[in-house]
């Protein structure tokens, strides 16, 4: 293993009943990157990432994160060794306030959990550190409502800005644009990769459009029935023969 | 503290009022400070006062940490038997051999207090972590259904012959040697001033919880197990963290009510008294505190106005006005006044902005 992958996947395996959902998969990730993972409904890439973040056991295969293996380390764990994760269906605190949704993260990693007598205002560091993600996720002036009373474009904002508040270093992140209108895409693919590029963290990003990641990504593995189909960059992926004709081909037929 | 008033100002009157009501009613009615009717409604508020506390700590439960157990009763009479056990047991071998007097204070007796309250919270605290460590894995209704079996093995173990020296079984025990100055028969007043006190001290420390990193991240697990895992948070540390607070609570309330009553017996620990809490925190409104705090006043004070108008049936008439409120004020009526009270203000300065308009014309 290279000191330049700060992941690492070998060999994982997960099925559910007779359903191999993923099926040998060995994946590398190099630190600083943008890496993609897209692929057709279906094709395991939840399932990937529910293995990568640890809310899944692998039944075959080993994880490396920075040289270390946490295979089976628990998710909250990863959480702290700098590992987060958005989820593909918006998981966000509903009766709580956007701020106290992002102060969550903040506080998280954290000395102060296990404070009962003092108010959780008391620590102003938090509170700031929220304020400055809920800028960087463009939420301003929201801060105050309820986060169920969201519109579903910005509740993908808040999801990206409870994860980005645990500071992690490596971004997992599941279709983070599922659902949104086509006009809210960009701009939420732009946040996404600002905040990547400026702190240079690392990122995985799944998607099922290919067209949202191209410009963006370092990186593309194209997954397809649970099995890796084809890695590189994106100009490699969109001439691979191969990668047209089972992935592409639908999209690019019909233009064709 | 110096924003109690600000954020607090319905609980601050509901104190003042309660600290001076035996005065205003002595006043009013021309009767005794101690005695007759006044008397008697110090008792109901002493009561009220009590299960406030109860129903504040399974709002912890249910209303803040989302886990609805059915089986928190059996934390209220663990308190309650711990101290009378203690009291009825230990407590008169202590006080026959050894007194220490200070003035004319009776340090034994306080210090035996003490040393029963600490035990209640210790039996809580065991019986928190035994309810976590068998049903905290499960959810939903496997944990509701497995908190009520936990609740009725200790029912049973407070009913069980073999221990009838001991606890009274089905009897329970009764009259219970409470230390003279704390009496609620013979001196009720003071002992309506140290409910008060409790309920205040168990009120500000409750409020304090849910509001410090701790509760808040106990809310965040309520809202979203999954999300407050993947940010770094183990649920079921924050889960039964919350589940051991809302027992030493209702274990202390137990306890008081232990001397209150100067009784244990086994309906303290029965499914009954869990539905009582559960009405008086659904009445106020979940995970709001106050709102239990009222529901308890409305249970425990309407009940008895209730009682003089429609004698033994107001079960019935309570009944009817309990499916009301939950079909109109589904969040119960602090709750739903949180959600819904700015569209009642917003209304009624739309209906003053309507006369003021309709005045102008006719000028």
């Amino acid at each position: 293993m290279t000191n330049e992958n700060i992941l690492e996947a070998q060999n994982l395996r997960k099925s559910f009943g007779g359903l191999v959902a993923v099926d040998d998969v060995s994946i590398q990730i190099a630190k600083g990157s943008m890496h993609a993972i897209i692929g057709p409904n279906g094709a395991g890439k939840t399932t990937l990432f529910n293995l990568l973040s640890g809310i899944m056991a692998p039944e075959d295969g080993k994880i490396f994160y920075k040289g270390e293996n946490i295979t089976n380390v628990a998710p909250q764990r990863r959480a702290h060794m700098g590992i987060g994760r958005s989820f593909q269906i918006t998981n966000i605190f509903p009766n709580l306030t956007v701020l106290e949704n992002i102060r969550l993260g903040a506080q998280a990693i954290g000395k102060d959990n296990f404070r009962f007598l003092t108010l959780a205002e008391a620590y102003p560091g938090y509170v700031e550190k929220a304020m400055a993600v809920i800028e960087m996720v463009g939420l301003q002036g929201k801060e105050g409502m309820l986060a169920r009373n969201l519109a579903h474009g910005e509740k993908r904002k808040l999801e990206l800005g409870i994860m980005l508040s645990t500071e992690p270093e490596l971004l997992l992140f599941d279709e983070p644009t599922a659902g949104m209108s086509s006009e809210q895409v960009p701009e939420l693919i732009e946040i996404i990769n600002k905040v990547v590029r400026a702190y240079n963290r690392t990122a995985i990003l799944v998607e099922h459009r290919m067209d949202m990641v191209m410009s963006v990504s370092d990186r593309i593995t194209i997954m397809a029935l649970g099995r890796l189909l084809a890695e590189g960059s994106p100009q490699e992926i969109a001439h691979n023969p191969q990668v047209q004709a089972a992935y592409l081909g639908d999209l690019y037929g019909e233009l064709g | 503290m110096k924003n109690i008033w600000k954020k607090d100002k319905g609980f601050v009157i509901f104190v003042a009022l309660a600290f001076a009501f035996p005065f205003i009613f002595s006043l009013l009615g021309q009767t005794s400070l101690t005695e007759g009717t006044n008397k008697f409604w110090q008792g109901q508020l002493i009561n009220f006062f009590i299960m406030a506390v109860f129903a504040m700590s399974y709002d912890l439960l249910i209303g803040y940490a989302g886990m609805l157990s059915f089986g928190h009763a059996a934390s209220f009479g663990g308190g309650a038997y711990t101290v009378a056990l203690l009291l009825e047991h230990v407590a008169p071998d202590i006080l026959k051999s050894y007194q220490i007097f200070i003035g004319s204070t009776n340090i034994t007796e306080i210090v035996i207090l003490i040393v029963c309250f600490l035990a209640a919270i210790l039996v809580s605290i065991l019986i928190g972590l035994l309810f976590s460590a068998s049903a905290m894995r499960v959810k939903g209704a496997y944990f509701a259904m497995l908190t009520l079996a936990l609740a009725t093995a200790l029912n049973l173990l407070a009913r069980a012959t073999d221990f009838v020296e001991w606890t009274g079984a089905d009897e329970g025990m009764h009259g219970v040697p409470v230390p003279l100055w704390i009496n609620p028969t013979q001196n009720r007043l003071t002992f309506y001033f140290i409910a008060l006190a409790f309920l205040v001290l168990a009120y500000i420390l409750m409020k304090r919880i849910v509001s410090s990193p701790t509760g808040r991240v106990i809310q965040a697990t309520r809202e979203n197990e999954d999300r407050a895992r993947m940010i770094g948070y183990n649920p079921v540390t924050y889960r039964t963290l919350a589940f051991v607070i809302a027992s030493v609570f209702a274990g202390l309330a137990g306890g008081f009510y232990a001397l209150w009553t100067t009784s244990a017996s086994p309906s303290m620990t029965s499914g009954v008294t869990t539905v009582n809490v559960l009405i008086m925190t659904i009445l106020g409104g979940m995970g709001t505190l106050v709102g239990p705090l009222l529901g308890a006043g409305i249970m425990q004070i309407f009940s008895q106005f209730l009682y003089t108008w429609f004698g033994a049936r107001w079960p019935l008439v309570f009944g009817i006005i309990f499916v009301l409120i939950v079909m109109f004020l589904p969040y119960g009526i602090v709750g739903t006044w949180r959600l819904q009270g700015f569209k009642i203000k917003q209304g009624w300065q739309r209906l003053l902005e309507l006369t003021k308009t309709k005045e102008t014309p006719e000028k």
